[in-house]
């Protein structure tokens, strides 16, 4: 069969749709964006009516893919690391209320933070959760692991947890299809409260979770994801997590004398775990992202035996990468060159004509007289503000932090309290947070900057598209204190007038800076051509 | 046969449709390939880099070691430079010579030339002005494509494949547009 190639992303998407998949939910961001993207542009997955829209936040995702799993059908539901933070309640919970039709929560992790606020390890969420996961090290394990995932799912009535990261997502390599697997039916779960969380029936479902464990230990110890290659060598083991073991084989070959344990599915296979322990003088985990397993096997009174990223022979932070793997092997360093010290570093920036840069000029001079450290921001492009020449924003903390944190600074007395946040980002999280805004009529300007799309991710469609002032005043925003504004340059003048006006208003104002992205701009110019 | 080839250049400016065209080549010459991309935040005007690895054997890594690559293959010459660290002793650095300013502390045109032909081997060509020439100007990443065709192991015809299919649903014009800025390339490189 011909080679589809796929990004590790699209291979999980081409894996859940061959796998019977009825609906993909998520919110888009990176790296875990190309999932439902895949799923929203593949002819099959339209032909079938397969659910792929996106959702408002990456909690509305996991709850709408619960209710999919109610109803007996397979589902996906993909969210970025820092995403799960935001769907942990339903997530968590999951593991009680269990699954009907197979739950796969597909969570893409950002080690060395490319596009992320920091580098927290999914799998740890896994393991809190009680929740079996899987790894895949390479784009045709993506691939197949859905089959395998929703057929766990669906034994132990239990969502799993597919964890990738950045540079499995983002790259390419052929993969083989396998044969597809129709849809389940509609049907009901055979237990009618198992999706009844009242303490009671809580504390049993707790109970079956506790009870599957050890068979949970014994799938992951019988999993053809994980592998034990003997070695000749036992002077050292290493056990290889993910994209780790990819990085242990670029540099030993096939021909590695030392004993590997390749683990891509979790919870830990104990047998392996014990042969490698007891077999090998020293243990060399490689893991990416935190070292999950290593302070397993260490133990709090830590073992001199381990090796890895806790004691300095992998870099504590970051992600793995062929030269850190080696250093860590002990194999000599393979020569290179200097970079010419001519070379600078080109940071991104806001794009040529980008709207929210006429905002950010804006708010600059209406802000003037007060200084920085007063407009508190969020997630998306605008983030960039912070950076020369703009000097526009000062916090940049979660999905719509920006709101929230205005309003605790305003109750503080602080002035002026400024939040600045996009329209996706807005719907998001920023709603909620506006609520809390009006209810104590906190003295706040709310920019909401709307340009018309989910821009930093690649051009989504933001939920709120179109309702921004609606839901402001039907959140109880005093309609003339919600000011749109457009973000030109022949228009700065007035804007900072309008922002100046609304900054001396004591209550919540929200001033809405409405262009297109200059992409989207672009386009559309395009194809009135 | 292993090429390790890293692409540079500045988000934008078209190293994406490079790595398509000679992954498709690759993958129909029968070989194995691994290409990383950067999507995201770095795409906003920063610099950004494609690790394309193909090979015969299997590919382990999605990134190429540091001192590995083949081939280095830039859009743009600092960003080409950045990337000196991959190239292994034998390999080769393939640059555009325009450059691409969009930070206030750019280094001086002249000295980084230098640095440019300091480079053991290099092949360095203007493919803004010979996209232009060609009367096909948004072309350039092609013509860098021509210019690093030489040093691929790959069929020529198989990299004129790989436009027909990247381009095809664009239209014959752009398809004919993107061939011609690709042979220019390569007779530029050839004639250095």
């Amino acid at each position: 069969m011909k080679k589809l190639m796929l990004l590790g992303d699209e291979a999980v998407a081409q894996g859940v749709l061959d796998a019977g998949l009825s609906g993909a939910y998520g919110y888009p961001v990176t790296p875990s964006t190309e999932i439902v993207e895949y799923v929203q542009k593949d002819r099959e997955a339209i032909e079938r009516n397969v659910h792929r829209t996106w959702s408002a936040n990456e909690k509305t995702a996991m709850e709408e893919a619960l209710g999919m799993s109610y109803a007996g059908k397979r589902v996906i539901v993909t969210m970025k690391h820092v995403g799960l933070n935001v769907a942990a309640d339903a997530y968590v919970n999951s593991a009680l209320t269990g699954a009907n039709g197979g739950v796969i929560v597909a969570v893409a992790d950002d080690p060395s933070m490319h596009s992320s606020q920091n580098e927290q390890d999914s799998r740890f969420y896994a393991k809190f959760a009680l929740m079996p996961a899987m790894e895949p090290s390479n784009q045709q394990e993506a691939y197949e692991m859905p089959f395998k995932a929703y057929e766990l799912s669906e034994k132990y009535h239990l969502p799993v947890l597919m964890r990738i990261t950045t540079r499995l997502s983002h790259s390419r390599a052929g993969v083989v299809r396998h044969e597809i697997i129709p849809e389940n039916e509609m049907h009901q779960p055979e237990n009618k409260d198992q999706f009844m969380l009242l303490p009671a029936l809580a504390r049993r479902n707790y109970q079956r979770l506790l009870a599957v464990q050890e068979d949970l230990i014994k799938e992951s110890e019988n999993s053809p994801f994980n592998i034990y290659k003997e070695g000749t060598d036992k002077s050292l083991g290493i056990i290889a997590c993910g994209l780790g073991y990819n990085y242990i084989m670029e540099n030993c070959g096939e021909k590695c004398p030392y004993p590997i344990l390749k683990i891509s599915q979790y919870p830990l296979p104990r047998k392996q775990i014990e042969k490698i322990m007891n077999e090998c003088e020293k243990i060399l985990v490689v893991e990416e992202g935190m070292p999950l397993v290593e302070e397993m096997l260490n133990g709090f009174l830590g073992n001199s035996k381990i090796c890895g990223r806790l004691d300095g022979t992998l870099p504590r932070a970051g992600e793995l990468n062929p030269q850190n793997v080696r250093k860590a092997l002990n194999l000599p360093e393979m020569p290179t060159q200097k970079m010419p010290a001519t070379v600078v570093g080109r940071p991104p920036a806001l794009c040529n004509g980008c709207p929210h840069a006429d905002t950010f000029k804006a708010v600059n001079e209406a802000m003037k007289e007060y200084g920085r450290g007063h407009v508190f921001s969020d997630i998306g492009c605008y983030t960039l503000g912070y950076l020369s020449p703009y000097n526009a924003i000062d916090t940049c903390v979660d999905m719509g932090a920006s709101i929230s944190m205005a309003v605790g600074a305003a109750d503080a007395g602080y002035f002026p309290a400024l939040a600045a946040i996009g329209d996706s980002t807005f719907g998001h999280s920023g709603m909620t947070a506006l609520l809390d805004a009006v209810k104590c009529n906190a003295n706040v300007v709310i920019l909401i900057l709307d340009n018309d799309i989910t821009a930093m991710t690649g051009m989504q469609e933001s939920q709120v598209n179109g309702k921004i002032e609606d839901v402001c005043f039907g959140m109880g925003v005093p309609k003339e204190h919600i000011r749109v504004i457009t973000p030109l340059s022949k228009m700065w003048e007035e804007n900072v007038k309008i922002i100046k006006e609304e900054i001396a208003y004591n209550g919540v104002s929200v001033i809405i800076p409405r262009r297109p992205c200059i992409h989207v701009f672009n386009k559309r110019k395009g194809e009135q051509k | 046969m292993k090429k390790d080839i890293i692409l540079a250049g500045v988000g934008g400016q078209g190293i994406l449709s490079i790595a398509a065209i000679i992954g498709y080549a690759a993958m129909e010459a029968g070989l194995n390939l691994k290409q990383a991309e950067v999507h995201g935040m770095s795409q906003r005007g920063g610099d950004v880099q494609s690790h394309l690895r193909i090979s015969d054997k299997e590919i382990f890594s999605d990134l190429i070691p540091q001192g590995g690559a083949d081939l280095i293959i830039s859009v743009e010459p600092m960003e080409a430079l950045r990337y000196v660290p991959y190239l292994n002793a034998d390999g080769w650095m393939i640059t555009n010579t325009t450059t691409f300013i969009n930070i206030p502390n750019y280094p001086a045109i002249d000295a980084l030339m230098q640095d440019v032909n300091a480079v053991a081997h290099k092949v360095a060509v203007n493919a803004d002005e010979i996209a232009k020439e060609v009367g096909s100007p948004r072309s350039m990443n092609m013509v860098i494509l021509g210019a690093a065709s030489s040093y691929l192991d790959i069929p020529y015809n198989m990299l004129e494949d790989g436009i027909k299919f990247q381009f095809g649903r664009k239209g014959e014009a752009i398809v004919q547009a993107n061939l011609k800025a690709m042979q220019a390339g390569r007779d530029a490189a050839k004639a250095i």
